[in-house]
């Protein structure tokens, strides 16, 4: 780094870890904590699971100025449609709305995102709304840096219908090993639960004890 | 040929002709001239009930400084400060842009204005500019939620955090801050942690130096202490070094008297 780094021309980026899984009734959705500005960690207890409505979150990786920016948009315009409507937005309506972001502004955009919630419609869903701003469903899904290093985990160890569980567990191990291979990953394993009641946040510290190092810095982190 | 009842309509759109003419200047060797830039320390902290705000005060114009003592924690609003790295002159304007922003939003709601709300403002116009922009800030203040501190980026990204620091000294700051930040600290402790982690800026960064600044944020006032501590006293001069009247010897002298006389022609104008 040293004094001829600049910091103001080098991008802040999610070198990331992200994961969505479907069970029945909901949907896990997990990521690592780690924000880096070139070789600088400029966040370690990141959020990159952002609220998009009650029960529909987005898990970014890419871009952090960029990801930040189409989700806060995001945001608000399901928030405008639930006002005018007086319905609940549906996942996929949210998904799409990622999607026509992503797909529209491709070119100067670096966004990969996972759009995952619960409605009443289909239940627990995950879309995947990858950088040239395709949109997929699946059931379950792994993005960001981190996410080539743990197909091999994925693909062996993930089983339709899981229970949650079984499927917490799942991405939280997912998401360790990623955090363990990839440099731009890391931190803490940050996992959410989302069905028909909202969402359970949980956090996993990658200490020995499983515990945070400084005490009383919950109310921080969460 | 252009008709006075059909005049020639300027072509729409952007012009571009400067950009070649600057890359063909670039490529005949000149050199643009460059932007004045705070490498900075700038810090802030969360403690029991505020926010501390720290910050260097030395600017830089490449390997000058340009200033010793520049102010560099920008006042929002009453409860809201704001210190800035990056380009001098964006920090500078993009900080009283929306400073009087926020005061328009304060007339028209009747209410205190959130941080958060100094956030979104501040991001979207970052994310806007497309980090052409070059203001790091660290946002800190006090509103009816409690005391919050946000790390905004140039291209637009924003953190919320219990301690953040930003510019070139962001390593060195960031150094106390992890081995010495605990929740719920109170105001001196906060005031001594920000103190020493901008201190270590000053002294382990090249582009920090000079004083300390240092801004308190409480529930219901604000203490800006500028100069809060002078790091780098200039020495006193123990001795008088001049030399003492008449150590140069006179070998002689002459006065001469001058006579100076001045004269005014007029000159006729010229008729076109």
């Amino acid at each position: 780094m040293g004094p001829g780094f600049d910091f103001t021309d080098t991008p802040v980026s999610t070198g990331t870890t992200i994961m969505a899984v479907e069970f029945d009734g909901g949907v896990v959705i997990g990521a690592d904590s780690r924000t880096s500005s070139g070789a600088y960690v400029a966040n370690r207890v990141t959020d990159k699971l952002t609220q998009i409505s009650d029960k529909i979150y987005c898990c970014r990786s890419g871009s952090a100025a960029d990801t930040q920016a189409i989700a806060d948009i995001v945001a608000y315009s399901l928030n405008y449609h639930r006002n005018q409507t007086s319905k609940e937005p549906l996942v996929w309506e949210a998904a799409s709305e990622f999607r026509n972001f992503c797909y529209n502004y491709r070119d100067s955009l670096l966004a990969g995102i996972i759009v995952a919630g619960w409605d009443e419609e289909r239940g627990g869903q995950v879309y995947s709304v990858p950088l040239g701003g395709m949109l997929t469903r699946e059931s379950c899904t792994i993005g960001g840096s981190g996410s080539s290093f743990i197909y091999g985990f994925v693909r062996e160890h993930y089983r339709p219908g899981m229970p949650k569980e079984e499927c917490i567990e799942f991405v939280k191990k997912a998401v360790q090993h990623a955090i363990f291979h990839d440099g731009s990953s890391g931190g803490v394993v940050r996992i959410g639960i989302i069905d028909k009641d909202g969402i359970e946040r949980r956090l996993f510290y990658n200490t020995e004890s499983g515990e945070s190092k400084i005490a009383g810095s919950q109310s921080f982190i969460n | 040929m252009t008709l006075d009842t059909a005049p020639e309509v300027p072509r729409a759109g952007f012009n571009f002709d400067n950009c070649r003419r600057n890359a063909a200047l670039l490529q005949g060797g000149f050199k643009p001239p460059t932007t004045t830039k705070t490498g900075t320390t700038i810090v802030g902290v969360i403690y029991k009930d505020g926010v501390v705000l720290g910050a260097d005060t030395r600017a830089t114009e490449g390997p000058i400084v340009s200033d010793k003592n520049c102010a560099k924690i920008h006042y929002l609003a009453d409860n809201i400060y704001c210190c800035g790295a990056g380009t001098a002159a964006d920090t500078e304007m993009t900080t009283d842009l929306i400073s009087s922003q926020l005061e328009l939003h304060r007339l028209s709601t009747e209410r205190q204005v959130p941080v958060v709300c100094a956030n979104n403002i501040l991001k979207q116009m970052l994310f806007r500019y497309q980090g052409h922009i070059s203001a790091a800030l660290v946002l800190g203040g006090v509103d009816k939620y409690g005391p919050h501190i946000y790390c905004i980026h140039p291209h637009g990204s924003a953190d919320k955090l219990p301690y953040a620091t930003m510019g070139s000294g962001s390593l060195a700051a960031m150094a106390v801050f992890e081995s010495r930040w605990k929740p719920d600290l109170t105001e001196e402790e906060a005031k001594l942690l920000v103190r020493d982690a901008i201190a270590s800026g000053i002294f382990n960064d090249l582009g920090s130096g000079s004083n300390v600044d240092l801004c308190v944020i409480r529930k219901d006032s604000t203490e800006y202490l500028r100069n809060h501590e002078l790091a780098n006293k200039k020495g006193e001069r123990q001795l008088n070094y001049g030399f003492k009247k008449g150590t140069t010897p006179i070998l002689h002298t002459s006065i001469k008297d001058l006579q100076i006389t001045e004269r005014v022609q007029a000159v006729p104008m010229e008729i076109a």
